[in-house]
């Protein structure tokens, strides 16, 4: 393939040169100014090759190109820290044997880019809501509370009866503001599931932030690893049913400033979950390296070995891989456009 | 009841008229003072920016924006076809009618079109379209050079060959005369509704907050007014019964009518070259020279009457009706702002409609009738050219 032939290799180039002179932790091990010429001198190529030979844009381009926004988001802004929501497993209390939560629906404002504030509904204060942890065939109660002011239900993605299925109309049905209902059911099959509000205008209620992982565990357990929950997301902040802002775990190119730190060697386990609204599709791609693939975790055997897999909405999976060698390796949407919205981040590999 | 009166007689008599004024003041001082007590806004803020000026440099998109909204805008991100930009702005949180300038960088490729998005802290997104991007000249002595050549060519050169005809219409008929005087009110109609127009079209798109449209007739208005002073001062100088000089008066009335025309169209062709879209060459050139000579004929024929006309003089006119292209187009590629391009066409549309009201009564033929059938074919002749002339001409 001729280099800077077509857009997505431009797009890749531009995302990991920018990645990597933002990255802090690199600068004394590549001059600054070797990278920012290699980036003008990739682009003024692109720019021949594209059949423009007069000033395109980047050939003289005066300021280094930097993916991601402006600034960044202070954790302490939105009580939650996307950080933390990747290692935050809520395993609820067992009483009686039965496994319990207290999930609270509320309004809340969260800043989803930096200096740019959405008013989202929000399980438990956080987008995405807590990750709940089961294991298969536990009995589970979860109460529900809306404190909210519109109706909201939670909807469960499982094996359970139809009382059970948080959807309005049904069993408790729409839950009205200041009112909250318990659900309750065993959990099965095991896998990597989702719950999510499931109350009219569907998309709407899903969108504003009403989402978050579930996860079932193999009886027989799995693998000791460092696991790490990605939830997808977008944030139509404008209302024209669009995302504006693309996020794994909510926050814009977080991890693209705060990289996700692993171990070299190590086992890491992703439970990646699609919440997105209004898009069809949305993917994940891991640079310079592979993973096994078990779609919604619901076999032991990966379907999969790839760098690169798709998730329609509502559809989840498990990723398992370990990095052979350290250092800075981008991760994003492969849907480029979500991907410099905002879905874009870095796993630093360390010894 | 003295002692009031006594205090009434102390009291300077502008104190009564200011004192309202006064009271205005401390009112609405204490009303901002206080936050408008008893009035909360319902809904969210409405934000709006409009895009004033785009100028396009090598890695660089520079928005000019101006809140033309009710409330506060605070662009936080930038995004440029579906990707979060790095950018600078001056002014991170703008208030009504206040601007900024907003550079992206950004590596866009010549031709393309891009569009860019304003995210604000609220999540509003403000959506500008650049079309077939193009470098935006900057402003050196060559590029100066480029828009005095363009405003002679569609300015100057084609109102003095248009003068020309100064010496025929010396020779002919008064019906002739009367005939082509009807034919310059007829050519300026047509340039006054056509600044109109466009001013209005222009003024549509720019900040409404500063009048959107209003402005345009805004201009019209304080123009035909300047001039009507003009008029009125120029009459005043010349003793009664004198009239000599009376087709100079008129002449020149012309003169800054098409000049203050002549600035809106330069206006027009040094944005419009700006921003890559001028197609410079023998047709635009050709047009507007055909164009504007008509312009040169209605100068001189107020004057064919009179005794003498010095060579200087005349001159004089030719550059008060074209050299304004010149400054047009350099204002209008270098420092353009459509709020003030809106303005300048209604100006150009004022200044107008008082010339023809002035020259106007030199069309009356004996039985005092302005609109005679000689004239009526006068004006219908002038309308129809510059109509047909004018589709050599488009912008």
């Amino acid at each position: 393939m001729k280099f800077g032939q077509g857009k997505l290799s431009r797009r890749r180039l531009l995302g990991g040169a920018a990645g990597v002179s933002a990255a802090l932790g690199l600068h004394e091990v590549v001059p600054h100014q070797g990278l920012h010429h290699a980036v003008g001198t990739a682009f003024a190529q692109d720019g021949h090759g594209g059949g423009h030979d007069v000033h395109a844009g980047g050939a003289v381009m005066k300021h280094p190109l930097h993916a991601g926004a402006v600034g960044m988001v202070d954790p302490r802004t939105n009580g939650f820290d996307p950080q933390a929501i990747l290692r935050d497993f809520d395993e609820g209390t067992v009483v009686n044997g039965v496994r319990e939560w207290e999930l609270v629906a509320e309004e809340k404002t969260i800043e989803v880019a930096p200096g740019v504030k959405y008013d989202a509904w929000a399980y438990n204060g956080r987008v995405p809501g807590p990750t709940l942890r089961a294991r298969e065939g536990e009995r589970l109660r979860i109460r529900f509370v809306n404190g909210a002011q519109h109706p909201h239900t939670i909807h469960f993605h499982g094996i359970h009866t139809s009382r059970m299925d948080g959807i309005p109309g049904i069993g408790a049905g729409d839950i009205a503001p200041g009112e909250s209902t318990t659900y309750e059911f065993h959990a099965t099959p095991f896998g990597l599931h989702l719950y999510h509000c499931h109350s009219m205008p569907l998309a709407e209620h899903i969108a504003k932030g009403l989402y978050g992982a579930f996860i079932i565990d193999p009886k027989r357990g799995r693998a000791e690893a460092d696991e790490l929950v990605m939830v997808m997301n977008g944030f139509d902040t404008n209302f024209d049913r669009q995302n504006e802002v693309y996020a794994v775990n909510t926050v814009a190119f977080d991890y693209l400033h705060r990289p996700v730190v692993v171990r070299r060697d190590q086992l890491v386990r992703i439970y990646l979950v699609n919440a997105l609204e209004f898009d069809l599709l949305n993917s994940f791609h891991i640079h310079a390296n592979f993973f096994d693939y078990y779609p919604t975790g619901t076999r032991l055997e990966p379907r999969d070995f790839t760098d690169t897999v798709i998730q329609g909405q509502g559809e989840r999976g498990i990723l398992e891989l370990r990095f052979p060698y350290t250092g800075k390796y981008m991760f994003h949407a492969h849907v480029s456009e979500f991907a410099e919205l905002g879905w874009m981040g870095f796993f630093e590999v360390t010894d | 009841m003295e002692a009031t009166a006594a205090r009434r007689s102390r009291r300077p008599p502008w104190l009564a008229g200011v004192a309202p004024l006064a009271v205005l003041a401390v009112a609405i001082g204490l009303f901002v003072l206080l936050d408008a007590p008893g009035l909360n806004r319902i809904g969210v803020p409405q934000e709006s920016l409009t895009v004033e000026r785009t100028v396009l440099k090598p890695g660089e998109i520079q928005l000019h924006v101006r809140n033309d909204g009710p409330d506060r805008v605070r662009v936080r991100q930038v995004i440029v076809n579906d990707g979060f930009a790095q950018f600078t702005q001056t002014n991170d949180d703008v208030g009504r009618l206040g601007g900024s300038e907003i550079d992206v960088h950004y590596p866009w490729i010549e031709g393309q079109d891009y569009e860019v998005r304003l995210l604000t802290d609220t999540g509003v997104t403000i959506d500008h379209t650049i079309t077939a991007a193009t470098e935006t000249p900057g402003a050196d002595l060559g590029f100066y050079g480029l828009m005095a050549l363009i405003g002679l060519y569609v300015g100057i050169i084609p109102v003095a060959i248009g003068m020309l005809w100064l010496p025929w219409l010396r020779g002919v008929d008064t019906r002739w005369v009367k005939f082509l005087l009807a034919f310059t009110i007829g050519l300026l109609a047509f340039l006054g509704i056509e600044a109109l127009l466009e001013g209005t079209d222009i003024a549509n798109t720019s900040a409404q907050v500063f009048g959107g449209a209003a402005l345009v007739w805004l201009g019209a208005a304080a123009a035909f007014l300047a001039l009507a002073w003009v008029d009125s001062w120029l009459r005043a100088r010349r003793p009664s019964g004198d009239k000599s000089g009376l087709g100079f008066r008129a002449a020149t009335l012309v003169a800054v009518g098409i000049g203050l025309h002549n600035l809106g169209e330069g206006l027009a062709i040094g944005s419009a070259y700006a921003v890559g879209s001028l197609a410079l060459g023998a047709t635009l050139v050709v047009g507007f020279a055909l164009h504007n000579t008509t312009e040169g004929l209605a100068i001189v024929a107020p004057v064919a009457r009179e005794r003498t006309a010095r060579l200087g003089r005349l001159a004089l006119l030719g550059l008060i009706a074209g050299a304004p292209a010149v400054l047009g187009a350099w204002i209008g590629a270098s420092a353009y702002q459509p709020g003030i391009a809106a303005l300048m066409f209604g100006v150009g549309a004022g200044a107008i409609a008082q010339v023809i009201v002035q020259i106007a009564p030199q069309v009356r033929d004996g039985a005092g009738r302005v609109l005679h059938p000689l004239a009526i074919s006068g004006l219908l002749t002038g309308l129809v050219v510059m109509y047909v002339t004018g589709l050599l001409v488009s912008i």
